[in-house]
């Protein structure tokens, strides 16, 4: 039986990984390839990579790191940022990534969306959708590391994308970044109900009973957290850690009967 | 030693990776000139059907493998969408496969999904193994490997069926016929099960 996937977020800031909370204050967490190596041994479901430079400073991606990467990883690799036109996609693909993230470029430029999927497969086109919730109810996309308010309702813009040709949308939410107090299940129910594209969420998770709670709510869905697993306990001393299969395996068996 | 047929698609790297890691000897084949002392072919593939059949046969290596793979017998594994490359059609595309294994390539039916999650299908999934099979020697009655995919292969013949898996209807996920060895998961990013395999497929 297909199962729910728990999925380790890592930022990439000035070539180090970094986590940040409400998309601010980015706190060095160490090498990324020697994250990606501790994420092969503990075996991990998948492994997200985000570049929270390349867009905000509107650079190419980093091909030289991508490429180590994924050489390294031993599980599926998404990489987003900076990701804008159909040859930068084609050209990380076959560095060895799996899946492609997508999300100003996706907003500011749709048709981009099945431009790249006719060459890559639509399996491997995701959109980042990083979410605020707005002052006076309801939701609202940002771009550029949150800094760039898009006028534009996640719902509508899930919808779209699954018309587009995505094979995978992602909600990040801001306010919940680094809180570690759980995801925001209001806007992951909201969003699911629009769309039968495998969904990530990310932005919440603090320990494996959120993502236990997620799981019981949404059977299949991709959880992803980025401070849970590169911070151990109340002062978030760093350390790169993830369940062991049989811890991952009982996680799933409680919430989500295989 | 083993060839990794690289026209542009696919994780070559990863296999190369993992070979190397495991000191078995390893070439990524570029040209028809590269395929001295290639006992054992790899055809990988991700993306379109149509897209993937184009770039192959364009490359200058499907000649050359072609005659090796049905004329001298030199063991081949084709992985996803290399794996449906091998039968004569596929739902996806309109240009034909290479018909090494007789079948052809459907879309998963979505009326008979019961999550909220229809296609692709992603993620880690049980995998029903026949366990006579070279390429699952040394394993459980049911691994699991990571699937990313929306269309499978269906076999004419049972007999070329070596493993299934569950996406709504019972799939079959790896095809063998003689030398000819298809994946529907992708072993290179399956952790310790895709390695072991790998490594059965060096020693057949």
């Amino acid at each position: 039986m297909l199962r729910p996937r728990v999925i380790p977020c890592l930022l990439v800031h000035q070539k180090g990984l970094v986590k940040t909370v409400k998309f601010k204050d980015p706190k060095y967490v160490g090498d990324p390839i020697n994250a990606v190596r501790i994420f092969n041994e503990k075996q991990s479901d998948e492994l997200m990579v985000v570049d929270i430079d390349a867009t905000a400073d509107n650079a190419e991606p980093n091909y030289q790191m991508i490429e180590k990467l994924a050489s390294e990883c031993r599980m599926p690799l998404c990489y987003g940022g900076g990701i804008k036109t159909v040859e930068q996609a084609q050209r990380i693909f076959s560095l060895g990534v799996e899946k492609v993230a997508l999300s100003s470029a996706a907003i500011e430029n749709p048709q981009l969306l099945p431009a790249i999927a006719e060459r890559v497969g639509t399996q491997s086109v995701v959109v980042v959708l990083d979410v605020k919730k707005k002052m006076f109810g309801g939701y609202e996309v940002y771009t550029h590391n949150g800094k760039k308010a898009t006028g534009k309702n996640p719902i509508e813009l899930v919808r779209e994308f699954q018309k587009l040709g995505a094979g995978e949308i992602v909600i990040n939410s801001i306010d919940n970044d680094g809180v570690m107090k759980g995801y925001d299940l209001d806007l992951i129910e909201k969003v699911r109900k629009e769309i039968s594209l495998p969904l990530t969420v990310l932005g919440g998770a603090g320990n494996l009973e959120d993502i236990g709670k997620l799981i019981s709510k949404f059977g299949i869905i991709g959880a992803s957290a980025g401070s849970l697993f590169v911070f151990r306990g109340a002062y978030k001393a760093v350390l790169i850690n993830y369940p062991n299969p049989e811890e991952k395996d009982d996680l799933i068996k409680k919430n989500f009967p295989i | 030693m083993i060839g990794i047929l690289n026209y542009g698609l696919g994780n070559i790297k990863a296999f190369e990776n993992i070979y190397r890691k495991l000191h078995i000897p390893v070439k990524v084949l570029n040209s028809k000139d590269d395929f001295e002392g290639i006992t054992k072919l790899i055809l990988p593939g991700v993306g379109a059907f149509d897209h993937a059949m184009t770039t192959f046969n364009q490359s200058g290596l499907r000649e050359i493998s072609e005659k090796m793979i049905l004329d001298d017998k030199v063991p081949v594994i084709g992985i996803c969408v290399g794996m449906q490359m091998l039968a004569a059609s596929s739902d996806e595309g309109k240009l034909p496969g290479l018909g090494w294994i007789k079948g052809k390539v459907h879309r998963f039916d979505e009326s008979k999904i019961n999550f909220a999650t229809h296609l692709p299908h992603m993620g880690w999934n049980d995998v029903k193994v026949k366990p006579d099979s070279p390429i699952f020697v040394e394993f459980p009655a049911n691994p699991k490997f990571y699937f990313l995919h929306s269309y499978y292969f269906e076999c004419d013949n049972a007999s070329d069926i070596i493993a299934t898996s569950e996406y709504g209807i019972e799939f079959t996920c790896v095809v063998n016929y003689e030398n000819v060895f298809g994946v529907q998961f992708h072993p290179e990013k399956s952790h310790e099960y895709g390695i072991k395999l790998l490594e059965n497929f060096s020693k057949i």
